[in-house]
């Protein structure tokens, strides 16, 4: 398989994920697409890994693994304290939050 | 042979990526989700990275997807309306990826990697995305990483239990 198909996977999975990010409202299903945009930006670099035949890449990827891992901890944990307050899970309701 | 694998794994993982949009119950969507890096981790093996095909099985598709299926079930399936209180943004919202999609396409492609329309280096040895060759490098090359990373894992553990914890607080201010 040439590589640019994994990149062109990548784009298109990278792309997937922004559309949920735009159009989706609910907390927890915008994490999950921010999970897909960053498996998307594995995916490329584990292609750049193996075009270049080094290994940095994967060490990379194990990186956005830990992040991605500290983001749904401390994501979910918001989702969770919102869902005590009672306060509706829809990102729309919650301007407010702005800074 | 790799072709088919390459296009059964796309295909997955596409399939898996438009389930999570789609889907109108988040459960629904988290386990969308878990079939696409199932998928995914199949084409990671394709480009020679069995290391991180096996650790995005175990932890990304088992551990976290566990979290996010417990979180799920308990906020509830909160069936929410596709076509609500932003239609602008869910009209422009595609638009919006197909133009991302189409302007990294054209980004990498049209660049002059001189690997494009190979399939990679040839001078890759057998060790090639083994635990050793991965972890070999990450203690070597990259602690200042690999520390950085920790020190991360450090402060969102204390953020969640601040974040757990948060309810006591709450009372005492209300």
């Amino acid at each position: 398989m040439d590589i640019e198909w994994y990149l062109v996977l990548s784009a298109m999975l990278f792309a997937i994920g922004f559309t949920g990010v735009l159009i989706r409202r609910n907390p927890v299903v915008i994490l999950l697409c921010l999970e897909l945009m960053l498996s998307a930006g594995a995916l490329a670099m584990l292609a750049f890994s193996r075009m270049l035949g080094t290994q940095d890449g994967q060490v990379m990827v194990l990186i956005v693994l830990v992040v991605a891992a500290c983001e749904v901890v401390v994501g979910l944990g918001i989702v969770v304290a919102m869902f005590r307050r009672r306060l509706p899970l829809d990102v729309d309701d919650m301007k407010e939050l702005e800074g | 042979m790799t072709e088919v694998a390459f296009f059964v794994g796309a295909i997955g993982a596409i399939g898996g990526a438009v389930a999570v949009v789609a889907l109108r119950n988040p459960f629904y969507s988290v386990l969308a989700l878990v079939v696409h890096l199932v998928f995914l981790a199949g084409i990671f093996l394709l480009l020679r990275a069995q290391f991180i095909a096996a650790a995005q099985i175990v932890v990304y598709a088992g551990a976290v997807m566990v979290i996010y299926v417990f979180v799920a079930a308990y906020v509830g399936g909160i069936e929410e309306p596709m076509f609500d209180s932003s239609p602008v943004l869910k009209i422009i919202g595609p638009i919006l990826a197909l133009a991302i999609f189409v302007e990294i396409s054209i980004a990498v492609l049209g660049s002059s990697l001189t690997a494009l329309g190979t399939e990679g280096t040839e001078k890759i040895n057998g060790g090639f995305g083994t635990p050793e060759a991965v972890g070999k490098l990450m203690l070597e090359d990259f602690l200042v990483a690999f520390e950085a990373a920790s020190l991360l894992l450090l402060v969102a553990a204390v953020a969640a239990i601040i974040l757990a914890g948060r309810k006591k607080a709450g009372k005492e201010a209300a």
